[in-house]
Parts: structure tokens; sequence; C-alpha cells
């Protein structure tokens, strides 16, 4: 039976998408658990990547906000979310692909990629106003220090 | 005591499994590749903290704001788009087992992604040519840094993705051939998330600040 139901996936691996072969004969990468999209999932992310990129361009080549501050926190939120629009619609991450792995060690090279760039930048941050002071910024730096 | 070392080596006590369990061949390949692509991404984190630590430092020379040109990034972030739901197409025509399908949208991702290293190239040239070469100021120095790396990676993943399409032409979509289009497009929408953030960060926060 069991040999018999390998051979009728491996017929029709042509005509289809084999779905038959699901224990133990592992052929083929979509045989196992890997997730993998549709036409429509696709197009869902590509049309909301179009937005994401989209609406970012326009508020800092056309300015119809004012304010850079509020110009900046758009076009970040933007970009959070299309990158999280890649990961699920084009990159198919699910919590459980590959047993949990795969979630376990995106989720531990987010906290390395954090604490690289929110640490240089704090700390060179320091850095600069501490210890490089610019032109303008000597005199107010050097009141302090003949008290 | 030399008595129980004896014995220990008369009944070997074991510390490992004896017996290997059967994988598939190619069953971890999806997730070795993808620590590969988290390993690639520090690397990327680390030349984003750079740009982010030297993009103030001009050295008296040109900022972003004088450099950048929006409309021409706005184009190769398009062909990027593109060229990444063009092999979201090939990937399922692979599932399809369409081979000719396949082929015919690798080669378009390939074209897309060809057009990106293009205008990237002549970003750069003119750069150069207007005297803000990566030996200017520490802000050239990161910013050519981030995106030439980047810009190498989309290259590689072009040779890449000639090489497959040979591979495909004469072995067909046989289950080692599918599973590096899928480790190749990992790749390229890893490569699209990356510059998500060149964009992003470099670009638009270069231009606004």
């Amino acid at each position: 039976m069991s040999a018999g139901h390998v051979e009728n996936a491996h017929s029709d691996v042509h005509d289809g998408h084999a779905h038959g072969h699901d224990h133990g004969s592992g052929h083929g990468p979509d045989s196992h658990d890997a997730p993998h999209g549709t036409f429509e999932s696709y197009v869902t992310g590509f049309v909301l990547s179009v937005i994401l990129t989209a609406v970012p361009f326009i508020l800092v080549m056309a300015r119809p906000i004012e304010s850079a501050a509020y110009t900046a926190a758009i076009v970040l939120t933007c970009a959070l979310a299309q990158i999280l629009v890649h990961m699920i619609f084009f990159l198919h991450m699910t919590p459980k692909a590959e047993g949990g792995w795969i979630l376990l060690s995106t989720s531990f090279t987010i906290v390395l990629v954090v604490i690289t760039l929110a640490g240089s930048l704090w700390i060179v941050f320091h850095l600069n106003r501490n210890m490089m002071p610019v032109m303008e910024d000597m005199p107010a730096m050097e009141a302090p220090a003949t008290q | 005591m030399s008595a129980t070392v004896l014995a220990a080596d008369a009944d070997p006590i074991e510390f490992h499994v004896v017996e290997e369990v059967h994988h598939p061949e190619g069953g971890s390949t999806n997730l070795g590749f993808w620590i590969y692509l988290m390993s690639d991404c520090l690397i990327f984190a680390v030349l984003f903290a750079t740009y982010g630590v030297l993009g103030a430092s001009l050295a008296g020379g040109p900022g972003p704001r004088d450099l950048f040109e929006l409309p021409l990034v706005a184009l190769n972030t398009t062909m990027l788009l593109l060229s990444s739901i063009t092999y979201g197409f090939a990937m399922l025509a692979m599932h399809r087992m369409d081979q000719k399908e396949t082929l015919k949208w690798l080669a378009i991702t390939g074209g897309f992604g060809a057009a990106f290293i293009a205008i990237e190239l002549y970003e750069f040239a003119h750069l150069i040519h207007e005297g803000a070469g990566p030996q200017r100021s520490g802000f050239l120095s990161a910013f050519f840094a981030l995106v030439g790396t980047h810009g190498l990676h989309v290259t590689f993943g072009i040779i890449w993705i000639i090489v497959l399409s040979v591979q495909i032409r004469q072995r067909g979509l046989i289950p080692a051939n599918q599973r590096r289009l899928t480790c190749l497009s990992l790749f390229w929408h890893f490569l699209d998330v990356v510059w998500i953030g060149v964009f992003t960060f470099v670009y638009l926060m270069g231009v606004l600040r």
C-alpha cells in the first residue's frame, strides 16, 4: 500500500504538486513542512509593499507634512510594516516553520541587531557630546572647565 | 582506582547516540541557509551602525541632501520590488513543476536585478565624478560600504540565478534544484528586506535631516 502510494505520487508529479508523499519518501523540498505562498499571497504582499514604499517616498519628496519629526516617524513606521509584510508574504515565515528554529534564530538575531544598532548610536552619541567638541561648541565646553 | 577505570573500559558508557536518526537528504538545508542569512543580517547591522555613527561626519564635504537624487532611488526600489514578485512567480511555477515558466520568471528576475545594479553603478559613478567618492568623508565611506555591500550581494544573487538556470536547463526541476531555488528565494527576498532599511535610513532620512 505504502509503496504503491509513493509510486502514485511520483507519477503525478508532472500534473501537479504531489501532495501525496508526505511521509518518509523525502522527495522534493516542498514535501517537508516548508510553507510556500500562493499567487494571491504574493500579489497581496506586492501591493502592500508598493503602498508602504510609495507613502514614505511621497512624504519626503513632496513634504505634505511640514514637521520633520512626524514625517520621520511615519517613514520609520512604514519601513517596519514593510519588513513585516516581506517576512510574511515573501519569506513565508510562520512561528512553526522548521519546528520553531526559524523563529528562535530570527528572534536571537533581532536581539543582536538591536543591541548593535542602539548600543553603537547611544555610546557614540555620548562620546561625541563629551569628548569631541566641534568648533562651534568649543566656547560652551570651556566655560565649565575653567571653574 | 585503576580497577574502576578498567571496569569502565570493559563496559563503555555511550555518551552519544550510536544509531544516527535517518534524515532525508537536504532536510536541514533550509534552516542552515536561514542561519547563514541571519549571520549576513548581522553584517548589515554592523554596516548600518557604522553609517549611523559616521553619517553626520561630513568633513566639510557634501551631505546627503546635496548628493541623493530621490527619483533615481525610487526607480531603483521599484526594480528590486518588481524582481521580488517575479521571483515569487518563479517559485509558484516551480511548485507546479513548470520548468519553462520557472526559467522565464528567473530570467525576468535577473533582468530586474541587473537593472538595479546598473542604476546603482550609475549613481556611484556620478558621485565619484562629482568628487564625492568614498575617500571624501566619513559619511561617504560608510555610505559606499553599506550600499556597496548590498549591491555586491545582489550581483552574486544574479550570478546564482544564471548558474541555477543552466542547471535547471540541464537537469530539470529535480529535488536538489528545487532546494536551491528555495534557498535563492530566501536570499533574494532577504536582500529586498535589507534594501528597505537602506532606502529608509540612508536615503529618505538623509534627505529629511
